[in-house]
């Protein structure tokens, strides 16, 4: 509670209420334009403390960055973040029995809460999920009886004492070690894995269904959630996502294609088909269109820090829900309503389809999300006042603060202004993340990964 | 030998000045960091075996510092090593240095794998039993506080473990001390660790004194049994067990069964599911007194519980419950408070609650006595035996035994046969297995008669299934008939049958006959292997399928040394020969093993 408590009044110290200025820390990845599709990034994540940060990329490798500490000769930048570990975690296969390829891409990767010197996060593709666990080591053995160091074998009469070896230090070394691999419990695609907040259990969505896992069993897991119907001509939704609560171990939600966010109560029995409760706004009949249902599928859901609210992403807008209100969320914010005329050719050239995920600020004040031509999104949820920046290595100076951008949806575009025509929908921010404690933010533009913080005077 | 290794070469023993005994160990401690896991495994397997050629005092200095740094190792090696340092103390120069050990347990207790913790925490606590009272507290006791207190939950959720080990043997003061620690992490801020404060709550309690375990352990109970994650709530359940016996009625009353009571309604149904499943205990520990006025409306409850997974669990539970009601007035409680529900779950909307129940329910014959039995339990027999899921039925089949005893199966066998038959004939083979399997069971309780009657042509029709596991079933399942009925029955009713598959059109069914007559010839005896089986085989030799010819190859080695020597020499050698000229290897080889074994050579 005290953390907590004191967490905002750090927030509220450094916002003021006054918008935070975006600058440029960091870009990662490859300066080319000729981008690699191995090299896409899938998915962000920040682990618990902020410390580290985790990619995944088309390729099936995981890129964790480390923040420095913090240099004291220089006091207004803070820690930048360096490649800490690159390892990779799944590999394409082939599913012989349905002739179906898997691919490596990583759909999302989870950090554990750390439970020692080590650390321990998730990675999925469409159908294993595998838990790996990042360590150091600083010593090493040294001292053999029957060989020198260098492998020569040494005369074995001369061997008249034993010795034991012994540690020694050296360079620090960082080892991504698999310890349990989760295979073989879904059908379909994976899209959501949630690590729940008993410390024990996480579950794994795919199109149709949600399974429950100890983590430290891998033979067995249990079906929580089954939507698939008998005939599935007769499908009419698929699960997007879901997420265990932050702090109700028995509560869990998952978005549906339908625009629906379903709460199920694990107490309540053993399967949870039945929901404990069903969010849902109805449909504006003004706006109604062929692209109405495609347009209402949700991409992602994240519950708040607090557990009090959870925010959804459609394709056009992100929505705030309190978990005590079913009938409608709380707040809505129009991400990119200026596409609304344009989604006839957003659905030719696919992109209407794009997922688009979002995320909290630490305190629960700011949320983001992304939107096309690398610009993105944040919602200052007091203020209500919102702003669109661009990832861009056109002003990659560090401290450089981020000019705000501005789409003209339609007449005349004045000076500064993008007009809608002009946007590039091949340059995409899927995936951002913001460190759980501090204003530092993390962009994932298609093969780069652009690390912005708030200026620091 | 001496100085023969010339580089690159392995050396094989020392030699010339070197000490001959040291080279082994020299291998084994190099082992204890080669790259293969397998060689470091063994070598850590070995490590009493080091210690000893290092002396007690070089194990101290030099190979416990570097076993306490050898964390990084695969789990297995860590879950060996582990193992290994609880038996160690002796090798370290016995109690006086028994402290010697507790630097590398240390570290394997709040490494991330929970079964190298746990090895780690038993070897502690075996380690713990060989200090001092004064080393104890010297050593022992600092390092549970340093594990309580540590950074990370690992090593916290390991302490837990240690408490009970020390405090018996504490001074007052820590042990105030170790009972605060304890206190603190039932309520941890992470749920690994107050879940495991919880499961060794009761073990705690057990060593503790009675006026603590009132004071302090109860309220403890009562937080974790109201804690706000069920994983958490259902281990209190748990510890209820033992809390509850180390109390007397009036305090467990008062303290410990308004938490039980909560449990049992809590709004978790894994919390409900731990109080089915634990009941038997509960009930135990509670005495007969509680249980009649709480436990068994508690249990109503539970048996009509809205989650299948927790009425399966009672269901499991009440043949359990009501063999230990005081019997004194045990017949009442169970025809008026038990029955009643027991009835509604014979027709539970859920297969797996009633196949629970049908694992159970005939045992409660034996506890209502004839009457009753006929009278109550019959009905809820018949109608589970009419149950449209195999599995009910087969449990009930299963247990006829029981029914058996009290009223005889007669009462039963106007509905066991039709039930039976469906079973015999499910499209399912497993079911069809299962079912094989009671037979000699239902062939004992039924009688020869009855058997002959209904359910002897089933017997046969299994021998033809077209699923080889039922007809290996089938043949194994004669062979216990046999032994049960005797050989003028199998001369009577099975073998003509038997035999008479020898000219089946199917080579397949051709050879059941001759796996039928490796099974019974032993338990038919010699006069009708020689008159009536062994003719068949010798005919089959002349069969146009190789498989067969060499079955009958190696039945003739089975069957040969039940004939007599004159049968053998006259009629089978021949037999044999030729099919040892066989085109087929198959064949040749199996009549040439059946010649060897016969001695017919």
């Amino acid at each position: 509670m005290f953390l907590k408590l004191s967490l905002r009044a750090v927030f509220l110290g450094a916002g003021g209420g006054n918008d935070i200025q975006w600058c440029f820390s960091q870009v990662k990845g490859a300066v080319d334009d000729d981008v690699a599709e191995a090299d896409i990034i899938s998915t962000v994540e920040f682990n618990h403390s902020g410390e580290l940060l985790a990619t995944g990329d088309k390729g099936g490798r995981v890129v964790i960055f480390q923040q420095e500490q913090e240099n004291k000769t220089q006091t207004h930048s803070r820690g930048e973040y360096n490649v800490y570990s690159t390892f990779q975690s799944h590999e394409p296969e082939f599913d012989y029995l349905k002739s179906l390829e898997i691919e490596e891409k990583i759909n999302k990767i989870r950090w554990l809460p750390q439970k020692n010197a080590a650390q321990f996060l998730l990675s999925t593709n469409d159908k294993t999920i595998k838990l790996w666990k990042i360590s150091e080591r600083d010593k090493r053995p040294e001292g053999y009886n029957l060989k020198e160091e260098d492998g020569r074998y040494r005369d074995p009469t001369t061997v008249t004492t034993l010795r034991v070896p012994v540690f020694r230090p050296m360079d620090l070394m960082v080892e991504a070690s698999p310890r349990r691999i989760f295979a073989n419990a879904h059908t379909y695609h994976i899209n959501s894995i949630s690590i729940n907040s008993d410390y024990e259990t996480y579950l794994s969505a795919d199109d149709l269904r949600i399974n429950l896992w100890h983590l430290e069993i891998t033979d067995r897991s249990f079906n929580i959630v089954d939507i698939k119907p008998a005939n599935m001509e007769e499908l009419t939704e698929v699960i997007t996502a879901a997420e265990f609560h932050p702090n109700s171990c028995n509560t869990f939600v998952y978005s549906s294609s339908k625009g629906t966010i379903r709460l199920c109560d694990m107490r309540a029995s053993a399967l949870c088909d039945r929901h404990s409760k069903l969010f849902e706004e109805p449909e504006d009949p003004s706006n109604r269109s062929f692209f109405s249902e495609i347009i209402s599928s949700i991409s992602d859901v994240k519950f708040s820090h607090s557990g009090r609210y959870m925010m959804t992403r459609d394709y056009l807008s992100v929505k705030i829900w309190d978990l005590n209100m079913e009938n409608r969320p709380v707040e809505t914010y129009q991400v990119h309503e200026y596409l609304r005329s344009k989604l006839c050719s957003l659905y030719e050239n696919d992109c209407i389809f794009d997922k688009f995920e979002c995320c909290w600020n630490g305190s629960d004040s700011v949320v983001m999300t992304g939107s096309y031509n690398n610009f993105f999104r944040m919602f200052d949820r007091n203020t209500k006042r919102d702003i669109t920046l661009e990832a861009s290595r056109e002003n990659n100076k560090p401290r450089t603060v981020l000019k705000p951008r501005k789409v003209c949806a339609s007449g005349k575009r004045k000076k500064d202004e993008i007009s809608v025509d002009s946007l590039d929908f091949n340059k995409k921010i899927l995936h951002t993340a913001w460190h759980p404690k501090e204003n530092i933010i993390a962009v994932a533009t298609t093969n780069n990964l652009y690390i912005f913080q708030d200026k620091v005077n | 030998m001496a100085g023969a290794a010339g580089p690159g070469r392995v050396p094989g023993a020392a030699g010339g000045d070197g000490d001959d005994s040291l080279y082994p160990i020299a291998v084994l401690i190099d082992e204890l960091r080669n790259e293969d896991v397998q060689l470091r495994l063994n070598s850590i397997k070995k490590l009493s075996t080091i210690a000893l050629a290092l002396g007690v005092e070089r194990t101290r200095t030099e190979l416990l510092p570097f076993l306490t740094d050898t964390i990084y190792d695969e789990d297995e090696v860590l879950l060996a090593l582990a193992e290994q340092l609880g038996n160690f103390t002796v090798l370290v120069g016995g109690p006086d240095f028994a402290h010697c050990l507790l630097p590398p347990l240390e570290s394997l207790a709040t490494v991330e794998e929970t079964v190298v913790r746990d090895k780690a925490v038993e070897s502690l606590r075996q380690i713990s039993q060989e200090h001092t009272p004064v080393a104890l507290e010297a050593h022992f006791v600092p390092l549970v506080k340093r594990l309580a207190s540590g950074d990370w939950f690992t090593s916290r959720t390991s302490a837990c473990g240690l408490f009970s080990v020390c405090y018996p043997r504490a001074s007052s003061t820590v042990k105030a001390e170790i009972r605060q620690h304890f206190c603190s992490l039932c309520s941890d801020d992470t749920p690994m660790v107050r879940r495991a404060a919880a499961s060794k709550l009761g073990e705690f309690a057990k060593v503790l004194e009675l006026e603590s375990v009132k004071n302090e352990i109860v309220p403890l109970f009562t937080n974790l049994a109201s804690d706000e994650q069920d994983s958490v709530r259902l281990l209190a359940v748990e510890a209820c067990v033992s809390i509850a016996q180390l109390l007397s009625q009036n305090d467990l009353e008062t303290l410990v069964m308004p938490t039980l009571r909560q449990a049992a309604e809590d709004k978790s149904w894994r919390v409900r599911y731990m109080v089915a499943d634990k009941f038997s205990e509960l009930q135990k520990a509670v005495g007969p007194e509680i249980t009649q006025n709480d436990l068994v409306p508690a249990f109503q409850n539970l048996l009509k519980d809205c989650e299948a997974e927790v009425r399966a669990a009672a269901a499991h539970k009440v043949k359990e419950l009501c063999e230990n009601l005081p019997v004194d007035g045990r017949e009442t409680i169970i025809m008026n408070h038990i029955l009643p529900f027991v009835k509604e779950l014979v027709s539970d909307s859920n297969q797996h609650v009633k196949s629970a129940l049908a694992s159970v329910i005939m045992g409660l014959s034996t506890i209502l006595g004839k009457e009753n039995t006929i009278e109550h339990l019959l009905p809820l027999f018949l109608a589970q035996l009419k149950d449209e899921c195999p599995e009910v039925r087969l449990n009930i089949i299963s247990n006829l035994d029981c029914v058996n005893e009290v009223i005889g199966i007669r009462q039963l066998s106007q509905s066991l046969l039709p039930a039976i038959v469906e079973l015999a004939e499910d499209a399912k083979w497993r079911v069809r297995l299962a079912i094989i399997e009671y037979m000699p069971l239902l062939a004992g309780q039924l009688g020869v008669e009855f058997f002959d009657e209904k359910l002897n042509s089933l017997c046969m029709a299994w021998l033809v299934d077209h699923v080889y596991a039922i007809r290996e079933a089938a043949t194994n399942n004669l062979m216990k008939l046999v032994e049960k009925f005797g050989a003028d029955w199998a001369q009577n009713t099975i073998v003509p049958k038997v035999l008479g598959m020898a000219n089946d059109p199917n080579y397949l069914h051709r050879m059941t006959t001759l796996f039928c007559i490796n099974a019974l010839s032993e338990a038919c005896g010699q006069e009708i292997t020689t008159k009536q089986m062994l003719p068949i085989v010798l005919k089959m030799a002349g069969d146009q399928v190789a498989n067969v010819r060499f079955n009958v190859a190696k039945s003739l080695q089975k069957i040969g040394p039940i004939l007599d020597s004159s049968a053998l020499h006259v009629e089978v050698k021949p037999v044999l020969q030729k099919l040892g000229q066989d085109e087929d290897m198959d064949v040749k080889y199996f009549a040439q093993e059946a010649i060897n074994v016969l001695a017919l050579a």
